[in-house]
């Protein structure tokens, strides 16, 4: 019968069959950060349980860090403990623990790529659930609670029922100024946040094939937006290419092993899905959030939406709620709303090829008065990298704070958060009620909209600039 | 774990699409409390007004719902960030049991591993239960028989997995039952180190 890349990166990983749907599922690779990974690595201690295979477990701080420059461990007191506990507890346990200031640390899902921890055709998890990122290489990669993450440091496993096989063709060619962030910004728009729950997301389409790993990496990040733990790409040249020569990868024969296996994973063409959408990619303009779920995404030169127009009657409450809370007048247009706080990072936008574009169009401009615009790089890696090319020099002369590796203002767990009643443009991925922090309007663009935002400090159309 | 056969008790309607785990709990509790400790801060944005006092109009607010065990809620609740300090906070909060449309996939499954009952219902017979519940009047959700009994006497059946509808009755750890297979995986990883050694020792090879 024909399989799916869903089918075939599943059979891969069972170890027994549980009955009724369920499988015991082998975890190739497990990222740890400060706040799970911390968490989970002293419930198994106190268990009295040791880490099986601690080779293949990776951790980093992340999320309860500082960002400003010249930071510590201890910047952020409240996060001391985790920051400390997850150094003693990984390297009690012989687990790989990037340090803050060492090349590969990072937020784990842009540190986890970068340097070969995630493959295709691996299954990696993490207590966090925007692992879905690592799909964009092919892995079988999803977020799980505490429970499950202490169940596969103790076991190397985990007791899973396979999703449901959903396809997502982004065809076509992208106009000027469109990103990976606008084409899934646009998807959840029309299909709903919760259009992927029980789904594991497949994207296909000649825009994605013709789309760099990173941009594939912002589309897989997303998924869990709709609703789907998991979401990938089959991997093709371009990802074999990426992946070659980075320091946990294989290399030499063991490379080239991979890569013939590693070929045999994309679905057979006659696969069936359970469901299969197409966004025409020439029609998408650049996207924003308008609201409190990524749902709520309109194109820049749409009006702010009418709760009388809302689909059925719950709509019709959350789209009020909403306005209310971002303060927002519908019918108005949304370009042209004052903003005072732009956010640059997070796993979804912090990549080098981000930070380019963003760079590309900051350059010449100057953050405009009244607005706070930070950048804040996905890695350790990327910081040093886009330093080389002098980025940074870039973002600073045009007003931006140039800031330390993590999280920082898209989950705002380290104490870095928008202020009440601000309304801020973030390149992250939630724009849920408070999540950068008590009250904090948060609107959901691409890197090159945020800094289009900043430097005239309004929600702009970066084709304009 | 905390075993669930079944639970007696006011429900509480929060009507509205996709509420998040961040708006359950925020994650900056998280770092720094215990989970038992976590329940006044469930909800925290909806729950309390700007100074700090209780807003009357949230449900859980209500006399006749402040320590209901349900909670009824509607499409996609608990999507989001896969904290399980949601189900805790819940918990602590004092909730057995939540009703909704449809979950977050990691929410759903991060219930199951804390004694906690997550019931998918379709809208119509949540709206219709939501009504009649609406002051307060008992609703069971009875796990053994697969069914939720509305304040008026009708009985909603619903489906759940049944691997997970025994975990819960029984109150099973999974990790002390996947350790009875710790052989077994044994035995994959040797024959995968053959098929895929690239996976293994990673940096090393």
């Amino acid at each position: 019968m024909a399989r799916t890349l869903l089918d075939k990166l599943w059979d891969l990983h069972v170890v027994a069959d549980l009955g009724e749907g369920w499988s015991l599922l082998h975890i190739d690779r497990h990222l740890l950060h400060d706040l799970s990974g911390t968490a989970g690595l002293f419930a198994l201690a106190q268990k009295g349980l040791p880490v099986r295979n601690p080779e293949l477990a990776f951790a980093t701080p992340d999320h309860a860090v500082s960002s400003a420059p010249g930071r510590t461990g201890t910047t952020f007191e409240p996060g001391a403990k985790l920051w400390a506990g997850l150094k003693q507890l990984s390297h009690a346990a012989g687990i790989r623990y990037f340090e803050l200031g060492d090349l590969g640390q990072g937020i784990v899902h842009v540190m986890a790529p970068e340097l070969g921890i995630a493959l295709p055709g691996v299954s990696l998890i993490c207590g966090d659930s925007h692992t879905c990122t690592n799909g964009g290489l092919g892995a079988l990669a999803f977020g799980v609670g505490s429970s499950e993450l202490t169940h596969a440091l103790a076991t190397q496993t985990l007791r899973q029922r396979k999703p449901k096989a959903m396809r997502v063709r982004f065809e076509g060619k992208p106009g000027h100024g469109i990103t990976p962030k606008d084409l899934i910004l646009n998807l959840i728009g029309k299909i709903g946040a919760s259009a992927g729950t029980g789904y594991a997301i497949e994207y296909a389409g000649d825009a994605v094939r013709a789309m760099p790993i990173e941009g594939r990496m912002t589309v897989c990040n997303l998924s869990i937006e709709l609703g789907a733990k998991i979401g990938f790409v089959a991997p093709d040249e371009m990802t074999f290419g990426y992946v070659e020569g980075r320091q946990f990868a294989p290399k030499g024969r063991l490379f080239d092993q991979a890569v013939s296996h590693w070929r045999s994973l994309p679905g057979d063409a006659d696969a069936a899905f359970d469901r299969d959408e197409v966004v025409d990619v020439a029609r998408v303009a650049p996207t924003v959030t308008w609201g409190t779920s990524p749902e709520h995404a309109i194109a820049i030169d749409q009006p702010i939406p009418d709760p009388a127009d809302a689909p059925d009657p719950t709509r019709r409450k959350a789209w009020q709620e909403a306005l209310e809370y971002m303060d927002l007048t519908p019918g108005r247009p949304i370009e042209g709303t004052k903003v005072d706080w732009v956010f640059i990072g997070s796993c979804a936008n912090s990549r080098l090829s981000d930070l380019r574009e963003a760079a590309q169009i900051a350059r010449g401009h100057h953050v405009a008065p009244g607005v706070t615009a930070w950048v804040v790089p996905g890695s350790e890696r990327v910081k040093r990298e886009a330093e080389a090319e002098g980025l940074d020099a870039v973002f600073k002369s045009a007003g931006f704070q140039w800031r330390e590796p993590g999280c920082s203002m898209c989950v705002a767990a380290n104490g870095e958060r928008v202020p009440p009643g601000a309304r801020s443009v973030s390149t992250s991925n939630r724009n849920f009620v408070g999540r950068q922090g008590p009250e904090a309007r948060t609107h959901l663009a691409s890197p090159t909209m945020a800094v289009a935002a900043a430097v005239t400090g309004e929600i702009t159309d970066v084709r304009r600039l | 774990m905390q075993p669930f056969t079944k639970v007696t008790g006011p429900a509480a309607p929060l009507l509205r699409a996709n509420i998040d785990t961040d708006v359950i709990i925020r994650i900056e509790r998280l770092t720094g409390l215990p989970r038992d400790q976590l329940g006044r801060y469930a909800f925290e944005a909806l729950r309390y007004r700007k100074d700090g006092s209780e807003a009357p109009d949230f449900v859980l607010n209500q006399s006749k719902f402040r320590y209901a065990p349900i909670l009824i809620a509607a499409e996609n609740f608990g999507c989001g960030s896969s904290r399980e300090g949601a189900v805790w906070a819940l918990m602590s909060a004092g909730l057995r049991c939540v009703i909704a449309e449809s979950f977050g996939d990691i929410f759903y499954n991060n219930c199951f591993q804390n004694g906690m009952l997550p019931v998918a219902l379709p809208a119509s017979d949540l709206k219709r239960l939501a009504l009649e519940a609406a002051d307060g009047a008992p609703v069971t959700v009875d796990l053994l028989e697969r069914v939720v009994v509305t304040p008026a006497g009708e009985r909603i059946g619903f489906d759940i997995d049944p691997q997970r509808r025994n975990s819960l009755i029984e109150g099973l750890d999974d990790i002390s039952r996947t350790l009875k297979s710790f052989e077994q995986i044994g035995l994959w990883q040797t024959r995968d180190h053959l098929e895929r050694p690239w996976i293994w020792n990673p940096g090393l090879a």
